[in-house]
């Protein structure tokens, strides 16, 4: 007996109470809807919250891509691209500007999105002000009443205990002028690419149960201080392998001896590069300065 | 009461299919975006507010139907059928509302707003107008739209611009409108903010 699911693995019923929670997310850009969120064949933080959303979205025409931080051939990328291969039988592929929907893990792809895509973050703790002020109750009152005095305060202390902001991801930012919003944790590298993103970008929370958007073209802010503005960083040199000195960059250990490498976060960012012919130009390419460097583009 | 018309061919698909037009159309106010799955249903509910309302409603979607819409026991009973959605008469205990002549609608603090604790438990109402292609130009901003965006609409109410205005300024609470001619959708989200009647 073959077993076959509905379209994209949940129920109908499901499916309209999870666009309806997304309709009221676009609606209401970087406020925290709840929803219903199911129990899904993977564990929480495997990405129930962005799968849930995406199954939503789905349609067969759709052509979907999944990283996870920058890779498409992590495990939590290639299960997802399987299940929703299975699931709802749609094209998959590894390439930025082939997908119509991007279900992301900690990311944003280097390659500018388009708006015929839908960006689809997987989110672990939804509420900016969770780490702060435990109650839901408290965190509800103060987003009703724009209170985001405690962030900034956090980010000042960053600044009094190391001269610094040292937020370096899920960097808190304010859409639209009104809400502060986790933008899960992705570098804040990524965050000024939030901002004005011609693409639509959904945020799914599935322990958490939480549904929150950015429409199109939407001012994000990242929070910061006027004599402390906010400071993109990336790992200061090139890629080892394709040489890009603009893109964000992982460490890699190659041996026990502490020998490392830095190459893009955004595999498919790298790949085409190298098959354009890119690749590390200087020797001294694949060792930069290991000491913390900051790009001077402020987002 | 005549044969029970019937709902979407392919259920999952079209609802799908609806769904993501009435996202994107969400997602970028005023843009005015295809409806392909549209479905006969009985007078005067027209066929994209049809098929709008069976992508959305549930039995967990209170909906309450204007005067014309409410007179036809035909769009009750289907409705009903397709949706299992409770039909309310208090414009304030619906989630959605679908509404057939827009220029008598009631104003929107009768209504769902929310609060501002929980903005999202406010109504989305489903007005069928007659084309994009009539009305006063109205001008609109805010998330979703590059620069401005220009939609027409008709028929609307006549203090339509003021109304929107003031759902505007209650922001985060607020109505979200889902403007619907036969074959079609553009939405009117609480965010937008109207620059004028360009």
């Amino acid at each position: 007996m073959t077993v076959t699911y509905n379209f994209a693995y949940l129920d109908e019923q499901t499916k309209r109470m999870i666009r309806r929670a997304i309709l009221k997310a676009i609606a209401i850009p970087g406020y925290q809807v709840p929803f219903a969120s199911r129990e899904m064949p993977m564990p929480y933080g495997w990405g129930t919250g962005g799968v849930q959303v995406t199954a939503a979205i789905l349609g067969p025409t759709d052509i979907l891509k999944v990283i996870d931080q920058g890779s498409d051939d992590t495990t939590n990328a290639v299960s997802i691209r399987k299940f929703f291969g299975r699931t709802a039988g749609v094209r998959t592929t590894t390439r930025t500007a082939d997908a119509t929907v991007i279900q992301t893990r900690h990311r944003i792809p280097e390659t500018p999105l388009r708006d015929n895509q839908v960006l689809v973050f997987q989110v672990p703790i939804p509420e900016p002000l969770r780490f702060l002020e435990p109650r839901e109750t408290e965190t509800r009152r103060m987003h009703a009443l724009e209170e985001y005095g405690l962030v900034q305060v956090k980010l000042y202390e960053d600044i009094a205990r190391h001269g610094h902001i040292a937020t370096t991801y899920a960097y808190p930012v304010k859409v639209d002028g009104r809400y502060v919003m986790d933008p899960s944790p992705i570098p804040k590298f990524d965050n000024p690419k939030m901002s004005d993103c011609p693409a639509l970008q959904l945020f799914g929370a599935g322990r958490e149960k939480r549904i929150y958007a950015i429409p199109p073209h939407t001012r994000v802010a990242s929070l910061d201080f006027d004599d402390h503005p906010f400071e993109r960083w990336r790992h200061p040199g090139r890629c080892a392998l394709c040489g890009a000195d603009d893109s964000f960059l992982d460490e890699v250990i190659t041996d026990d001896h502490g020998t490392r490498m830095f190459v893009c976060s955004d595999t498919d960012f790298c790949e085409a590069r190298r098959a354009a012919g890119h690749g590390p130009d200087a020797p001294g390419a694949t060792a930069p300065d290991p000491a913390r460097g900051t790009e001077a583009s402020h987002g | 009461m005549g044969a029970l018309l019937a709902g979407f061919a392919d259920p999952v698909l079209a609802a799908q299919a609806t769904f993501r037009g009435v996202m994107d159309a969400l997602a970028r106010p005023g843009t005015i975006v295809p409806l392909i799955d549209t479905i006969a249903a009985p007078a005067p509910l027209s066929a994209a507010a049809a098929a709008a309302a069976l992508t959305l409603l549930d039995g967990d979607t209170p909906v309450w139907l204007d005067a014309p819409l409410a007179a036809q026991a035909d769009v009750a009973a289907w409705l009903r059928f397709h949706t299992g959605a409770p039909i309310v008469s208090s414009p304030a205990d619906a989630a959605f509302a679908i509404v057939a002549d827009p220029e008598r609608l009631p104003p929107f603090e009768s209504f769902a707003i929310g609060s501002l604790e929980n903005p999202d438990c406010s109504a989305t109402l489903i007005l069928q107008v007659r084309s994009f292609d009539a009305g006063a130009p109205l001008a609109v901003a805010g998330p979703g739209i590059a620069d401005r965006a220009i939609l027409r609409a008709a028929p609307l109410p006549n203090d339509f611009p003021a109304r929107l205005v003031a759902n505007r300024a209650m922001f985060p609470r607020g109505v979200d409108l889902l403007l619907v001619t036969g074959t079609a959708v553009a939405a009117l989200p609480r965010s937008v903010t109207l620059l004028g009647e360009a």
